[in-house]
Order: C-alpha cells, then sequence, then structure tokens
C-alpha cells in the first residue's frame, strides 16, 4: 500500500521527530510513504481565525500537491478536520466549484494517523514497545470532529511494556485553541492548569495525545512546572520499537 | 459580509454588549478564586447529571433533528407564523404589540403597567426583559419590578448581574446568598442560616406577601403555538404559575424566535428542555396560555431587537434556534472558569458568543466570537442542534472584516495571516527528508510562488531542525 504523508506545518516547524516517526510507524506495517514536497500548511489557523479567503491559496495548492494520491495520512486531529471540514468551504468561498469537488475528494482520502491504521489497514499492534506509564489526551478535533472515539487507545493499549492510565476528565480542552492561546491567554493558562493538575494526578511519566499543537501547549505547562513529566505524540510511542527504542 | 439596512439592537439600553474587551474581563473573573470554586462545583455536577438525564433517552439524536428541524421551518417562515400566532391571540381575548427594539419594547411595558395605575410589578423569570434592561427602564418610570424566580431574586437583591441563561446567580454560594438576603430583605428572619431550606424558606415567605399584592405581572416565554396562540412558561419553583394566574394584568415580553408552529410540537421540546437544562425529565412547572379569562388582560409584546439582522445572515441565523437551555455554558471549559459576566451580556457562554454579537452588529461585541478554543463540546451538547463552533469561526471573519473595513490599510493580523504559513517549503527539513526523495518534480515552476517565501526566521531554524531530524537519520541509515 502507498500512502502520502501530509506532515502538517506545525510538526514540520517545530517537532520534526513527530513526521519521522509517523513514517517510522507506517513504514513498519508495510505502507510506502510517499512525501509531496510541494505541501505546505491546511490553513486552519487562517480559517478560525476569521481569514478564510487569506487559506484560499493554501487549499488550492493542499488539493495540487495530494490530488494524486490514493491515500494521505496525517498525524493530526486537527489538520485532518480542517481538510475534512473547512477546505471545500474554503473553495467554495473562491467561488471555485472545481476546486471544492477536488478538495472534498481528497478531504474523502484522507486519515489521521489512528484511522488509518485502524481502519484502513486493520491494524491495531504495530509491534511498538514502551515500558512507561502513559496517559492519553484525548484532542478536542480528534474527538468531536472526526469522532475518533476508541481507535488510539487500541493502538497504545496493543503496545508491549506500556501502562496506560486513565486521564481524569479527558475529555476537557487543554486551552490551546489556536490563536486562542495568544488572544485569551489567562483563560487558557487557567484550562491548562487544570489540564496539568489531572496529568500529574495519574503518576504518568509521559503525556500522549495525537495532536503536536495540543501536547506542546500541555508540554510547556509541565516544563514550566518542572513536573519531570513528558510528551509524546501517538507516532512516537508506536514508532519505538526494542530495536530502535 | 454585511447586512445593511437589518436594525441591531440599540446602544444604551439593555445587556447585549461587551463593557470591557474579553480578555481582560475574564482576566479579572479568572482571579476570583470563590468564583472559580462556585462555578467548577456548580458546572461539573450539572453536566454529570444532565449527562445522565440525556443517556435515558434512546432517541435523543432524533429528538434533536427534529427540535432543529422545527425551529429551521419557523425561522424560515417566521413571517407567516407571526401573523398566525398574532391572529390567534387576538381572537382568544388577547392584545399583541410589535417592538422593533429594546426601547420600543420598554415603552409599551412601562405604557400599559401605567395604564393600570400600577406602581409595583411581581416578574416571572425572562431573558428577553433582561435582554432590553426592562427592569430600569420600569425603575426609571417609578414602577418597582420584583423578580420573583429565587436565583433572579438573590441577583436583583445583590445589586448585581445574572451570568447565567438558567442559573442566573450560579456564581453566589449559601454562604454569600445569607447576607445578601440579611443585608437586602427587610423581612427575613434575623436568625437567618445559610441551609438552602432556610434560605428558601426566607424568600418564599418574601415573594408570598408580594404575590398576593400584585395586580400586574411580567413573563417571557419559552415556546408560542402559532396554530393555536398557546403560550408556555416552563419553570422549576411555582413562582411562574403565580405570576401567570393571580395578578389581573398580564404582560409577556417574547422574541420573535420562541414561536413553534403547531400544538403537537411542544412533544420534541418538553423533552429537549429540561433533561438539557436542569437534567430533568420533566420541568415540576408548565404553564400554559392562550389570551386571556374574564377579567384579566392580556399583553403579548413580539420583540425583533436584533433578530431580523440575525435572520439575514444564513451562516449565523442557526442561533435563533437556541430555546435558552444554557447546556453548552455547562459544558463549556472557558465559561466554567470565567463565569457569565466576562461576556457583559444577558447571553453568556457559546450561544452568548454567537447571539450577542450577531444582535448588536459584530463591531459592538468583536472579541466574543474568539472567546472559544473550538473543542466543540456546546455542539455536542445543544439539543436543537447548534453548530456553534462553526458559528464562531464565521462570525470571526465578519469581525475581521468589520475591522479590516473600517482600518487604514491592513492589520498587523492581517498582514501575518496573508505572509503565514513561512513553511512552504522546509519541509524537506523535517520528515521529508526521512524518505526517498520525490519521484515526481518537487514543484511545478510558478505553482508554489502562490504562497510565501520562508521567513529568515523559519530558515535560522532549520540547521536545528536537520540536525536532530529526518535528515540525518536517514544519512545516518544512508
Amino acid at each position: 500500500m502507498r500512502a502520502a504523508l501530509f506532515v502538517t506545518c506545525l510538526v514540520d516547524g517545530v517537532v520534526p521527530r513527530v513526521a519521522k516517526a509517523t513514517v517510522r510507524v507506517l513504514e513498519r506495517v508495510g505502507v510506502t510513504v510517499d512525501m509531496p514536497f510541494q505541501q505546505t500548511c491546511c490553513g486552519q489557523m487562517h480559517v478560525n481565525t476569521g481569514y478564510p479567503r487569506e487559506a484560499i491559496p493554501l487549499v488550492r495548492n493542499h488539493v495540487a500537491a495530494f490530488e494524486g494520491y490514493d491515500a494521505i495520512v496525517v498525524p493530526s486531529g486537527s489538520c485532518t478536520a480542517a481538510i475534512r471540514h473547512q477546505h471545500a468551504d474554503v473553495a467554495r468561498l473562491a467561488g471555485d466549484s472545481a476546486l471544492a469537488a477536488a478538495a472534498e475528494a481528497i478531504a474523502a482520502r484522507t486519515w489521521e494517523l489512528s484511522e488509518f491504521l485502524v481502519d484502513v489497514l486493520g491494524v491495531k499492534d504495530v509491534g511498538a514497545y514502551f515500558p512507561h506509564r502513559v496517559t492519553y489526551h484525548p484532542t478536542c478535533h480528534s474527538l468531536r470532529l472526526l469522532r475518533v472515539g476508541q481507535r488510539p487507545l487500541q493502538l497504545l493499549r496493543a503496545v508491549e511494556g506500556i501502562d496506560l492510565v486513565e486521564l481524569p476528565d479527558a475529555e476537557q480542552c487543554c486551552g490551546f485553541g489556536g490563536t486562542f492561546a495568544l488572544k485569551n491567554p489567562a483563560v487558557s493558562s487557567a484550562m491548562l492548569a487544570d489540564k496539568i493538575a489531572a496529568v500529574r494526578r495519574t503518576g504518568a511519566e509521559y503525556t500522549a495525545a495525537g495532536d503536536a499543537s495540543c501536547l506542546l501547549h500541555i508540554g510547556g505547562g509541565l516544563a514550566r512546572l518542572s513536573t519531570g513529566i513528558g510528551t509524546r505524540h501517538l507516532a512516537e510511542i508506536l514508532a519505538t520499537t526494542r530495536r530502535e527504542p | 459580509m454585511t447586512f445593511l439596512g437589518m436594525p441591531t439592537a440599540p446602544r444604551g439600553v439593555g445587556q447585549l454588549r461587551q463593557e470591557a474587551p474579553f480578555p481582560v474581563a475574564a482576566a479579572r473573573a479568572l482571579d476570583d478564586s470563590q468564583l472559580r470554586r462556585n462555578l467548577g462545583h456548580a458546572t461539573s455536577t450539572i453536566r454529570a447529571k444532565r449527562a445522565a438525564a440525556v443517556a435515558e433517552v434512546p432517541d435523543w439524536q432524533e429528538l434533536r433533528a427534529a427540535g432543529a428541524a422545527i425551529k429551521d421551518d419557523v425561522l424560515a417562515h417566521l413571517d407567516r407564523y407571526l401573523l398566525q400566532l398574532e391572529a390567534q391571540v387576538t381572537a382568544r381575548g388577547g392584545t399583541v404589540h410589535w417592538a422593533g427594539d429594546a426601547n420600543e419594547a420598554n415603552r409599551i411595558v412601562t405604557g400599559l403597567i401605567r395604564a393600570t395605575g400600577q406602581r409595583h410589578v411581581v416578574k416571572v423569570k425572562s431573558m428577553a426583559t433582561q435582554e432590553i434592561g426592562l427592569n430600569e427602564a420600569l425603575a426609571a418610570a417609578g414602577i418597582e419590578a420584583t423578580e420573583t424566580d429565587l436565583a433572579e431574586l438573590i441577583v436583583q437583591l445583590g445589586h448585581d448581574r445574572p451570568s447565567h441563561i438558567l442559573v442566573p446567580a450560579i456564581h453566589r454560594n449559601r454562604n454569600q446568598i445569607r447576607d445578601i438576603f440579611l443585608r437586602e430583605m427587610p423581612d427575613a428572619p434575623a436568625q437567618l442560616s445559610d441551609e438552602p431550606a432556610a434560605l428558601t424558606a426566607a424568600a418564599r415567605a418574601h415573594l408570598r406577601r408580594k404575590f398576593l399584592t400584585a395586580q400586574v405581572a411580567i413573563s417571557g416565554a419559552n415556546f408560542a403555538i402559532a396554530e393555536t396562540g398557546t403560550l408556555a412558561v416552563v419553570e422549576s419553583e411555582g413562582n411562574g404559575r403565580m405570576c401567570l394566574t393571580l395578578p389581573r394584568t398580564l404582560i409577556t415580553v417574547m422574541g420573535i424566535e420562541k414561536i413553534l408552529p403547531v400544538w403537537r410540537d411542544l412533544e420534541v421540546f418538553l423533552q429537549l428542555l429540561p433533561r438539557s437544562s436542569t437534567a430533568e425529565r420533566m420541568n415540576p412547572y408548565t404553564s400554559m396560555w392562550a389570551g386571556a379569562v374574564e377579567g384579566q388582560e392580556f399583553h403579548l409584546v413580539l420583540l425583533d431587537n436584533g433578530r431580523t439582522a440575525t435572520l439575514a445572515d444564513p451562516r449565523g441565523r442557526a442561533a435563533l434556534r437556541c430555546i435558552r437551555c444554557s447546556a453548552c455554558l455547562n459544558v463549556c471549559p472557558v465559561y466554567e472558569r470565567t463565569g457569565g459576566h466576562a461576556y457583559g451580556s444577558v447571553y453568556p457562554g457559546p450561544i452568548g458568543a454567537v447571539l450577542s454579537p450577531q444582535l448588536t452588529g459584530v463591531a459592538d461585541n468583536p472579541d466574543l466570537p474568539f472567546a472559544s478554543t473550538l473543542c466543540g463540546a456546546c455542539f455536542d451538547a445543544c439539543p436543537v442542534a447548534i453548530d456553534i463552533p462553526s458559528m464562531l469561526v464565521h462570525l470571526r471573519s465578519r469581525v475581521v472584516d468589520d475591522k479590516l473595513a473600517h482600518h487604514r490599510g491592513p492589520t498587523p493580523e492581517a498582514a501575518a495571516m496573508r505572509g503565514l504559513p513561512r513553511t512552504g517549503r522546509p519541509s524537506r527539513a523535517a520528515a521529508g527528508a526521512a524518505l526517498r526523495p520525490d519521484p515526481a518534480p518537487a514543484r511545478p515552476a510558478g505553482r508554489l510562488d502562490l504562497l510565501p517565501r520562508p521567513a529568515p526566521a523559519a530558515a535560522t531554524d532549520v540547521p536545528r531542525l536537520v540536525e536532530g531530524g529526518a535528515v540525518a537519520s536517514r544519512r545516518r541509515e544512508g
């Protein structure tokens, strides 16, 4: 099976190890991964901050970059949701119905990592080894826009050596919210404080999630408080094996 | 997109506008540790209860869809239903008044009360009258209005403002309530404790005297049936029933979107509303009336106050489906931390963030559409399936457009949005390099020129990313 990787701008610019990890997981389960270099940002930040017109060139570019691929995998629930729920709308705003149709077609072939592994490949055990206590934060867009449900947890439960502990009030937003964290820093921090308190109650060594954005927010709080608790993207945990720790 | 010609709610009257920027008001609220505790406790309790009450109903999603469809039909044919309602109410002995905005509604109600010669009225909790600032308008006309809902009474006695649609005194705990009663309620027992039963008994005795003497009552309405001219108020304390039946004159102020087409539509909404708001299977009191019985007078004031302007926006009008249950407030992580006052409007929380800016025009509430992380909990909880997150995003673009229209040249934020992302190319630094080189030519000439070039800042990051990143590892493996 071949699949194209949509790295996402945040992973590309800030945590490229998440993209590497995604490739390692996919290759291990037999996927040939293509990486179209034309790709850039999905434009969600523009749309969600009130600039849908500025997202038009990004959607156009995304469609051009991924049109030729049968399957597109994204290590982010939020960016997947933008492709699925916003791209065609942005194209219609541009008055380009052909672009909207193409965007819809691409959205139908685009999967968040856990969706792709569980639904498309039918894999739950990716042969990972991660002997640590981990708690999982279901990011809001994975949870409510994609409805990934149990998929990430099914994958994590199959990881050898993992001690997966439940996060209290897991479904509460961490407070990141894209530019929300910039425009409403005080509320964002208050939400983060409660999320971190919940993480600490679990005694976990790592907080896992399927979105690098939320993890950066949570990780920033954990580091600033010197909690000693780390963050790991779902892909990073799934990529870790006994041979390649 | 602007909607010229549709009047919005006027300034200088009522309570729909932010007074301070939301981030400033929110930061102030966040510093109030008592408020945080009160709200955290109250919202988490009601969240759990609501989830249980909703889980009992096997066809909840179908009910939601039915509720949304009925309301959408109302909004699509509001012109017809309103006239039908007017005809039915009039035929049953009531009088219908049309109020374009808050000032007009306040004038109408004040005039009606003056005509009775009364200087004191009792009120059932009503969002519409809070919205238009009716109590203040009546006070200016020398008419004293007593709120008879317990929480609303607490707010009124405390010279305070409601902070929640359903539980307006959610920001108060029983200690604070006891203090307010002792300070402001002349007939409160001197030894009043902070036991809920004692507090309720004190309020009951106080209110009973008001009920038995009032000649005029003012209410809102949860629903109005166009087919029959029936008005409905649902409540928990029985104060509504007292107000709606005892006084000689009843004046109901109702937003024009409260209509339901036919009687049997109540079947849907009397299931959706109590479970979503108080987490009850059925609310304790449902009062319904049509027109007036002999010896009594009934006036219905139909209020626009920006609703037609809201209706004019195809991507915003679903906010008018709202049945004021407050489920979205109770599940909102922002509301839980800031409380309602930070939103400025009587409609706080997620629904307020989409409704208030539409009623006033976005220029007067520019921060509210941004007062959300777009986590989506509100949409899931909404009994009439208002897609609040998508509507927030849409209203954000209206705010941006409005700002750009009044700004000379692009705002700094707009310039930044045009300049971003800076990641047009350095994907190679990340996972790209973890792979075999792209089999196809990387970029057809000219296509990427649509996008901005990588910024210097991103460029300086590249070596670090490459060093720790995928290029290096591929090289090692290679």
